[in-house]
């Protein structure tokens, strides 16, 4: 029996009919772990010794009956997410040494749920970019073409999934940090309503867009882990206090009636064909399935990247106005006197690209200009969510390509950061207007390559958006996971 | 289009409290000026009587009892200073002498 190819919740099952250990499972994924991570650098940190304990004390929580679903089942972090005692460094520089002294609320359930974390994931630096390229650490790989990136940001968690070095991992989503990686990976990836998970101790990138959500190998899984995420929060005032929901009890339900939404500006331009022909075939996947399909427009999306990389970049740079070198990350050796050490820390501790957004965040919201580029993003920000609000009244969900084309290699991009934001051309909308989105596998190039196709959902319609998915997934059919040489 | 020059990078640097070397002022007013004249298709938008939207949650000011409770030891926190003493976070002088 190959653990490693089991979905998190037959692990749970075999778990619970007392077949195999939560020991046995940590112990296969070490061994995959330690042959591939070479490599793919999924990770910045493995915290293997203690998944070792955790997993042990798991076995403990099962015999005694207090286990819950996720009980004895691994799961690798995003290495933005605080995690006591144990290195969070945004893979920068400015946080290589950085042991937060406190564990983020999402850390806090999957430790009381008996989750041991095999270790933490490598990412743009800060969250910002789309391929992993811009990690102090160096990029991740993608597993099903080491010359190609797995994307980004959350590149190690969805690499790390897709290669079977985790069976869960978390990602946080910004501009679509979590669900292009999953299409470039062929992963399920799932960014939550705003406010549904706690970002108490997410170390914050944009903070009126930024959500942490899963990445799994399948629909199911995606349901159960957010299940267990979502939930309000008293330590983050932008938690929504609303009932919980049952995700995965959503799930089977017929889809007959099922009102489908298919923006035209999404099919535009800049799509490469290849994806185009397969979220088309989702789609007509679906109608088979009963649902209606509806040409719709949200004329607005095609302004939403210009209003994302203002939106996101002059919050970026309120705040990593923290980064000082003064409480904790990197202080510059060059102290003549303080703010010539804010400026040498910051010069020191940041990457290329994170001092660009910096900038041009900065400059975004500087005298003069917050008018031309902040608010009037702002603004546009407006028509974007009235866009979707219209949208809502005819449609129940709307289906998208995630990504405009399949993994890129590596230095296809980094070097011109306008081509590189164009990958987020279709995911900033849903970050924008607040709303769940996920990526799921579609299919696959002739080059094997996965090709992933997003569901949209207004707030708080996670419940419809994964039934969607779990639906498609039967009707399509999964496209398995990479093979890799070990 | 050239929207800033270098001397509006250096403004800006020093907003940010960022250290600039010559060659990357060079490359930030390239790039910035690259992304910034990629942003004007904004200013085509009427938004005219449109409300900006900086957050997407319906929520206002968000309210707690004030009640006493548990936080952060000090030995914690210090755990990652550069540098401290006496309980307190060391940085250079800034306060000029006389």
């Amino acid at each position: 029996m190959e653990l490693i190819n089991k979905s998190a919740l037959e692990l749970h099952d075999l778990l619970d009919k007392k077949e195999i250990t939560s020991r046995e499972i940590v112990e296969a994924y070490i061994k995959r772990i330690e042959a591939l991570e070479p490599k793919l650098n999924s990770f910045v940190t493995l915290t293997l010794e203690q998944a070792l304990e955790d997993a042990d004390k798991a076995d403990e929580m099962i015999k005694n009956k207090t286990s819950t679903t996720f009980t004895g089942i691994p799961i690798a972090i995003k290495d933005n997410m605080c995690t006591y005692h144990v290195k969070t460094t945004c893979s920068s520089k400015m946080l290589q040494d950085f042991k937060p002294p406190y564990d983020a609320t999402v850390i806090a359930k999957i430790k009381k749920a008996g989750m041991p974390i095999l270790g933490k994931t490598n990412m743009d630096e800060f969250a910002m970019g789309s391929s992993t390229e811009t990690s102090f650490f160096g990029p991740s790989k993608n597993p099903w073409d080491l010359e190609r990136v797995p994307g980004g940001s959350s590149g190690g968690s969805a690499a790390a999934v897709a290669a079977k070095q985790a069976p869960l991992a978390l990602g946080s989503d910004t501009g679509g940090s979590i669900r292009q990686p999953a299409a470039l990976t062929g992963v399920v990836g799932l960014k939550p309503t705003y406010g549904l998970v706690s970002r108490y101790g997410l170390i914050a990138f944009a903070s009126s867009l930024d959500q942490i959500g899963p990445f799994t190998r399948d629909v199911a899984d995606s349901a159960a882990l957010l299940n267990m995420l979502a939930g309000y929060d008293p330590k983050d005032t932008t938690s929504l206090p609303n009932k919980r929901s049952d995700y995965l009890q959503a799930l089977g339900k017929e889809i007959r009636g099922l009102r489908v939404g298919l923006p035209r500006e999404f099919f535009g331009e800049g799509l490469d064909k290849e994806v185009e022909k397969a979220v088309l075939k989702a789609i007509d996947a679906l109608a088979t399935e009963g649902a209606q399909i509806v040409e719709i427009d949200l004329p607005y999306s095609k302004k939403a990247l210009a209003a994302y990389y203002l939106i996101a970049t002059a919050e970026a740079s309120s705040n990593l106005a923290r980064l000082d070198g003064v409480r904790y990350g990197h202080r510059s050796e060059n102290q003549k006197d303080s703010v010539t050490m804010f400026k040498h820390s910051r010069a020191e501790g940041f990457g290329p690209e994170v001092k660009r957004r910096i900038m041009l965040g900065t400059y975004a919201l500087s005298a003069g200009f917050y008018d031309a580029y902040y608010l009037k993003a702002l603004k546009v920000r407006t028509l974007i969510k009235n866009d979707f609000d219209a949208a809502f009244k005819k449609v129940d969900v709307i289906v998208t390509p995630t990504t405009p084309s399949v993994a890129f290699k590596f230095g296809e991009k980094v070097l011109d950061p306008l081509a590189m934001y164009l990958s987020d051309v279709y995911t900033t909308t849903a970050n924008l207007a607040g709303i769940p989105a996920m990526s799921m596998p579609a299919g696959l190039t002739k080059e094997k390559l996965p090709i992933g196709v997003q569901i949209i959902a207004p707030a708080l319609a996670e419940e419809i958006m994964l039934n969607t998915a779990y639906t498609l997934e039967k009707a399509i059919g999964t496209i398995g996971l990479p093979t890799l040489e070990v | 289009m050239s929207v800033i020059d270098k001397k509006t990078v250096e403004h800006i640097a020093n907003l940010a409290r960022l250290y600039l070397t010559e060659d990357e002022k060079e490359e930030m007013t390239v790039s910035l000026n690259k992304i910034l004249d990629f942003e004007q298709q904004l200013a085509e938008i009427d938004t005219e009587n449109v409300k900006p939207m900086a957050q997407a949650v319906p929520l206002e000011n968000v309210m707690r009892e004030d009640k006493v409770k548990g936080s952060l030891s000090i030995r914690e926190v210090f755990l990652n200073a550069p540098d401290e003493a006496e309980g307190f976070f060391k940085v250079p002088r800034i306060i000029e002498k006389d």
